[in-house]
């Protein structure tokens, strides 16, 4: 069983960094301690593959260092645009299994790589909303082809964070699964929730529901299932998303952004950053080209600053508290990111 | 009935109305003898009129005339808290526990004495709140009335709101509306809050008191058990009581985007339901081909229908260049003909701005327009002395970037700008943070629904303008407000579903 690209990284980038010295806080230091992580791996070899490989076993990494051969380490950068940007602010957070061992470098995006997306998802919204139902549902049921094709690497990234293989599996499966369940979703919502009016005159009246917008995402502490859970009803709807993963697993989102990359959704329609949830949300949630949050945290406080910042321009706010994700799956998940058009027509001649 | 329409005179070849060298309308006043108002009014408070607990009281006045109609109780936090803690007992302990078509069945009877009541409640609106009797007795009454008639049918079918799930009431309700349709508004709000199975505490604005008041006495009247719906009048602090009491479970609110954010604010983190029906900028698109004469008519409506204090008015007019010229000359010939003056009168079109605060508001704007640059044009009609009147005016050749383009006046005065494409009409529409309503002029069938289908807002009116039906969902996209109010979104507001098994 494929352990995935986790247990090389952990190994290789546990003794850089701890060559590497300090703990960088300051954007200074992590600029310093970015570039000598970095350039440990230009020493052996370049990271800038924009897709890296399906990882290395463990015991083909053995194999493959006796025979002196270095593996190539992935580069975890964000997802923008259709792109791997790294962050504009060069700073990095690493992320760590359990037990406090480094598996990787990500990035800890600013406030600025924030404005960034969401000028993207901005640009490809109308886009995205204008692409039939049908078309999306494709790109959708697309998406779960692609997660499922690469199973084994999500689950070794679950795997070296807090699952049991049985877990990590299941979980990859759920999310599969979920991403199939809203590519169905995409041209029946609209029939559900949408009403023709018996309106007290000469009047054809219909109500429909038509995409919020831009839609900001703080993605929840569950790495997959969680992230997939409450993005898809959101493009499956028409909006675009930017979506900020701030939990102690972030490589499996990174990841996920290559998964989309590779499924026919354009790109800017999801947009994944990493980093820090206090140096993020508040000016995802402040800004004003941004229609709605979904806010998946049980903390009430972080919740309530969100709404607060939020209030500038009004967007509309949905709480997400869950911390088993196994069950949130409906209809209503898209409906909450979708707003009521009533459009009235005469009867006449 | 002194109805007349008799023309006097030969036509000119300007229509004129009301002045003394055209055709003039005789007088045709809706007697008031059938109304009895009271010289005060209390609080409705557990089913019961009552003082406010401190003894003040505010007046509310008639804009037409400047006078005095009635005290009116000016609810502290005291009387809110008793307000709230009735609607709670009358939840927990009545309305949660009767059976649903007996709910519905009140509601019911609240429609029917609606209809008994019409003209009284019609002439006390256009007293108390300025606006037409024209308009108070065929649009206000009969729509509110048919409000609870609509929502009173959900009340034994609340299972079916959503699909694959059941649902339950929210609890106790605290609502505060606006003064440009105060028993329509009063009817949005508690109709379905009743019929789903809510308890309320409303809160009129304080300059239109009564007609929620005789709302109370109709509701008293039907029946509907203490403490169900509490109606506690007062300004802007009594709202806020309302909104931020402790133990209201939903609000909802019409009136001003900049009050709807302080309330969304006081909101966060609450975990409480609400409702915002708040500002709007509409754009009202006249193509090139468009039936001009409809389209007139249509513009004429959209932002002079109840002086303009319609949160969904029509206020930008964007014409497209090609017939600009054709359109702007008809549309100042109509506006020549609207009359301007009593709103007990039959024959008028256009009555008294809503109080002297909201009209000195217009004046400032009109100000502002002309030295921002663009060009007014003001009607000729006579307006009378006493009062506080506002002749319909345009404002020519305004930009984008003029605040009588991009704010919300509430009062008869329409921003004017043109454009030259489709796509920039949709453009100029959608330039706005507002996103309530839009109207478009086409016999374009293909382009009027693509053009209603890229405007961002929430109600859109293709060759019609300012139609309402409680059927049909009404509520704004981005600033203009959040949730909607009629048809089964507007249940919903009042509704939570359960969760999945």
């Amino acid at each position: 069983m494929a352990t995935g690209l986790g247990s090389f990284t952990v190994t290789c980038q546990c003794r850089t960094v701890s060559t590497g010295g300090r703990r960088a806080q300051a954007s200074g230091a992590g600029r310093h301690g970015l570039e000598r992580i970095e350039s440990c791996r230009r020493g052996g070899q370049t990271a800038e593959s924009e897709h890296a490989g399906q990882g290395t076993t463990l015991s083909e990494s053995r194999a493959v260092a006796a025979a002196k051969r270095l593996p190539v380490l992935k580069t975890h950068k964000v997802y923008v645009d259709g792109k791997f940007p790294r962050s504009e602010s060069g700073r990095f957070d690493r992320a760590l299994a359990p037990d406090g061992t480094p598996l990787a470098n990500v990035c800890r995006c600013s406030r600025k790589d924030v404005r960034d997306a969401v000028t993207a998802a901005r640009a490809a919204q109308a886009g995205w909303a204008a692409r039939t139902a049908y078309n999306r549902g494709q790109i959708l049921y697309r998406i779960a082809e692609m997660l499922e094709g690469r199973s084994a690497q999500f689950e070794a990234l679950l795997a070296a964070g807090n699952a049991t293989p049985d877990e990590a599996a299941a979980e990859v499966q759920a999310a599969t699964d979920r991403l199939v369940h809203y590519a169905g979703w995409t041209d029946k919502y609209g029939q559900v929730f949408s009403s023709v009016n018996p309106v007290a005159s000469s009047h054809f009246n219909f109500s429909i529901l038509e995409p919020t917008g831009v839609v900001g995402v703080l993605a929840p502490e569950s790495p997959l299932l969680g992230l997939v859970s409450a993005t898809a009803p959101a493009i499956a709807g028409g909006n675009t998303t930017v979506v900020l993963v701030t939990g102690s697993q972030p490589l499996p989102a990174v990841t996920f952004g290559e998964v989309l990359n590779s499924s026919d959704v354009p790109g800017g329609v999801v947009n994944i950053l990493t980093g820090r949830r206090e140096e993020m949300l508040a000016p995802l949630a402040a800004h004003r080209d941004v229609d709605a949050l979904v806010l998946c945290t049980a903390d009430p406080d972080v919740a309530r600053s969100a709404e607060i910042e939020a209030v500038h321009n009004l967007k509309r706010v949905a709480v997400r508290p869950h911390e088993d994700w196994t069950n949130v799956q409906s209809p209503y998940e898209i409906a909450d990111l979708q707003e009521v058009k009533t459009t009235w027509h005469p009867i006449g001649s | 009935m002194t109805s007349s329409t008799s023309a006097v005179g030969t036509a000119a070849p300007r229509l004129r109305l009301g002045g003394d060298d055209g055709w003039r309308y005789a007088p045709a006043p809706e007697s008031t003898d059938h109304v009895e108002l009271r010289d005060r009014y209390g609080l409705f408070i557990d089913g019961e009129f009552t003082d406010a607990a401190d003894g003040r009281t505010f007046e509310t006045a008639n804009p037409a005339t400047e006078k005095k109609i009635a005290d009116v109780a000016l609810a502290s936090d005291v009387d809110v808290d008793a307000a709230v803690a009735a609607a709670r007992r009358a939840y927990d302990e009545v309305w949660s526990k009767l059976a649903p078509q007996e709910r519905g069945k009140y509601v019911y009877r609240i429609a029917r004495v609606l209809q008994e009541r019409s003209r009284e409640l019609a002439i006390t609106e256009s007293l108390d709140g300025g606006k037409p009797i024209r308009e108070s007795r065929d649009v206000d009454i009969p729509l509110a009335a048919a409000h609870f008639f609509y929502y009173a049918g959900w009340a034994d079918k609340v299972d079916y709101a959503f699909p694959g799930r059941g649902a339950r009431p929210l609890g106790v309700a605290g609502q505060v509306i606006p003064w440009n349709f105060p028993l329509l508004m009063a009817a949005w709000k508690i109709a379905p809050a009743l019929a789903a199975g809510n308890t309320v505490v409303l809160k009129p604005a304080e300059t239109t008191p009564l007609t929620a008041l005789k709302l109370a006495e109709i509701i008293r009247d039907a029946g509907v058990p203490p403490g169900v719906v509490n109606i506690v009048t007062g300004a802007g602090e009594t709202g806020a009581s309302v909104v931020q009491h402790d133990d209201v479970d939903k609000v909802a609110f019409t009136g001003s985007t900049e009050v709807g954010k302080l309330i969304r604010r006081a909101l966060a983190g609450s975990g409480k339901h609400y409702t915002l029906e708040l500002g709007g900028k509409a754009a009202n698109l006249v193509f090139e081909d468009a039936a001009v004469d409809q389209a007139v008519e249509g513009i004429v409506n959209g932002i002079f229908f109840n002086q303009g204090h319609v949160c969904c008015a029509g206020s930008r007019l964007l014409v497209q260049e090609s017939v600009a010229d054709e359109v702007i000359s008809k549309l100042k010939d109509r506006m020549e003909t609207l009359i301007v003056g009593d709103p007990l009168d039959k024959n008028t079109d256009i009555g008294a701005i809503n109080s002297r605060a909201q009209l000195d508001r217009i004046e400032e704007y009109l100000e502002i327009g002309e030295e921002e640059g663009a060009v007014p044009f003001r009607t000729s009609c006579p307006v009378p002395e006493r009062g506080y009147w506002c002749r319909p005016t345009l404002f020519l050749r305004a930009s984008q970037s003029h605040r009588v383009v991009q704010e919300e006046i509430f009062g008869p005065v329409l921003a004017v700008q043109t454009f030259r494409t489709v796509d920039e009409g949709i453009a100029m529409a959608n330039n706005t943070p507002y996103g309530l309503s839009g109207g478009v002029w086409s016999d374009k069938g293909a382009k009027a629904f693509r053009v209603t289908s890229r405007i961002r807002a929430g109600v859109l009116w293709a060759n019609t303008y300012n139609k309402f039906d409680p059927t049909a969902p009404f509520g704004g996209y981005k600033e203009s407000g959040i949730g909607r109010e009629g048809g089964l979104s507007g249940l919903h507001a009042y509704l939570q579903p359960e969760e999945a098994a």
